[in-house]
């Protein structure tokens, strides 16, 4: 168990530790401005929107995302695109949650009474205005709790990235499994450290909740 | 506009999917020889063999040699995915072991283990010996027993066949070099240059490096000839290894029998000249010449 304390083990942990921090919360911002816009174009009245975003969660919701990293990091660079590799793997997972995001979004606004946007319609608003002061807000307070869901998963999702370059927890696990301490050990640290980010992410939701959700 | 871009997503996810499927292990024919290529060696199988092992009496009572192998290493423990054939150098010298221990290559039960699993697969029984890329260390000494060495290898750098710069370990300062995810690699190429690429598999670093993303791959040179061997000649090996990795063959802690057998056998296929034909026919095809023939450790 002690493991972690001796040798240069604690500054592995430390750095795997941050950098999955950094990475999900490069990853969450991303989904969210992301996940919001595409939302925004699947209730849209333009066809070709919705497509584009009906296309995009098919296609990002369905993919495993390993598939998904080794499109980004393998797929992108042979159409020229080059990137760090931290760049890749938020664009992988941003992607990825942004299609949850969206589709959490989009039960929302499913929520919203139609009275409320043909209201807003009949007071000149346009579509934009609309979906930005009326719809979308009252949408977002109705879905804390799946989002939070989807906020959770995705620190622990973000465990793929390791494979992919990033020195993130997963992969600093694997140091440590080479370096040949006890599997166990090994796993009970990781865990712990997963599960700060996660209780973190789950309090600050619940926070929000208290504070905004909608009493019907 | 809009539909353009729709499609231009859609065709993407299509290219890179299948740009992901390349990306895993190479495609099936890769492990397919070039038309003028060495030929493999055969062995005489030999009968009326008598050594006094319990793994080796239960073998012959079943019928079948259960020999651990790995499947993702080209040219080195490479399972053709279609057909389910085995090819490699030490798929070679597992079938030398078995030639001279009686048993045939289609008696051989090959058995796919990855590198944690394999301590425990031989103390546990569940295979007969083991032959992959197995270094001989302290550590392992404490669990399972090796014969050999069978070869010795020592990490070294894998580049593109024009590349000039780099030569050997004190050249890659400042360049970008790829491993595997958690391998002992990082540590030794970390004391030459702090900033690596570390992927899970060394066929993603190998991709990277056919791109020209990477400068280099490294790890032991057994692999990267293996590599080499595949893409020949595109890339190939420095050729001055900085560690030394002797591969064994894993066994049975208290086998004592079985590993003077194990022993008997590599030695009298080093002599007979078919472990450098082996070599010739597999890794030999990276261009890089046939190390020495190890001296055996008879602990």
């Amino acid at each position: 168990m002690g493991f972690l304390f001796e040798d240069d083990n604690f500054a592995l942990f430390r750095d795997g530790f941050l950098q999955t921090i950094e990475l999900s919360a490069l990853s969450a911002l991303l989904a969210l401005l992301l996940g919001t816009l595409l939302a925004a174009f699947r209730v849209s009245p333009a066809p070709v929107l919705r497509a584009f975003g009906t296309a995009w969660v098919t296609i990002f919701r369905n993919t495993p995302l390993t598939l998904l990293f080794f499109a980004v990091e393998f797929g992108l660079p042979a159409l020229g695109v080059h990137f760090e590799h931290l760049t890749f793997a938020t664009l992988a997972l941003g992607g990825y949650t942004a299609s949850f995001v969206c589709e959490v979004l989009r039960s929302g606004i499913n929520t919203v009474p139609l009275g409320q946007a043909e209201a807003a319609r009949s007071l000149g608003m346009t579509f934009g205005q609309t979906l930005t002061l009326v719809v979308l807000p009252q949408a977002a307070r109705t879905v804390l709790a799946p989002m939070s869901s989807v906020f959770i998963a995705l620190p622990r999702n973000s465990a793929i990235a390791g494979a992919f370059s990033i020195g993130e927890l997963y992969s600093a696990q694997q140091t440590f499994s080479d370096r040949g301490y006890s599997i166990f050990s090994i796993f009970f640290w990781v865990a712990c450290a997963y599960l700060v980010i996660s209780a973190t992410v789950a309090t600050l939701f619940r926070f929000l909740e208290s504070r905004l959700a909608v009493a019907r | 506009m809009r539909t353009r871009r729709t499609l231009a997503v859609a065709l993407c996810a299509v290219a890179l999917t299948a740009t992901a499927a390349c990306g895993k292990d190479g495609s099936p024919d890769a492990a397919a020889s070039p038309s003028n290529a060495p030929a493999l060696p055969t062995y005489t199988v030999k009968t009326d063999v008598k050594v006094d092992s319990a793994v080796l009496a239960e073998a012959k009572k079943r019928g079948q040699l259960i020999i651990g192998a790995k499947a993702d290493q080209p040219f080195l423990g490479w399972e053709d995915v279609a057909s389910g054939d085995r090819s490699g150098f030490d798929i070679e010298i597992a079938k030398m072991i078995a030639a001279d221990l009686g048993f045939t290559p289609q008696q051989i039960k090959w058995q796919t283990l990855v590198s944690s699993q394999r301590e425990p697969a031989i103390s546990k029984g569940q295979i007969d010996f083991y032959v992959g890329t197995y270094s001989i260390n302290d550590e392992r000494k404490k669990t399972v027993s090796f014969a050999g060495p069978y070869y010795i290898a020592g990490q070294d750098l894998l580049v593109k066949a024009d590349n000039k710069d780099i030569t050997g370990k004190d050249s890659v300062a400042g360049k970008n070099v790829c491993t595997a995810t958690g391998s002992t690699s990082i540590k030794n190429i970390q004391q030459y240059n702090p900033k690596i690429t570390q992927f899970d598999t060394y066929s993603a670093c190998v991709e990277k490096l056919l791109s020209g993303e990477v400068d280099a791959v490294t790890t032991d040179d057994a692999i990267l000839k293996g590599y080499a061997s595949k893409y020949a000649p595109k890339l190939k090996v420095v050729g001055q290894p900085f560690t030394t990795e002797k591969y064994g063959v894993g066994l049975n802690k208290d086998d004592a029998a079985l590993r003077n057998a194990i022993n008997d056998a590599i030695k009298a296929h080093q002599d007979n000249g078919d472990w450098k034909k082996a070599y010739d026919a597999t890794l030999g095809l990276s261009g890089s010449a046939a190390p020495a023939v190890p001296a055996l450790e008879k602990y």
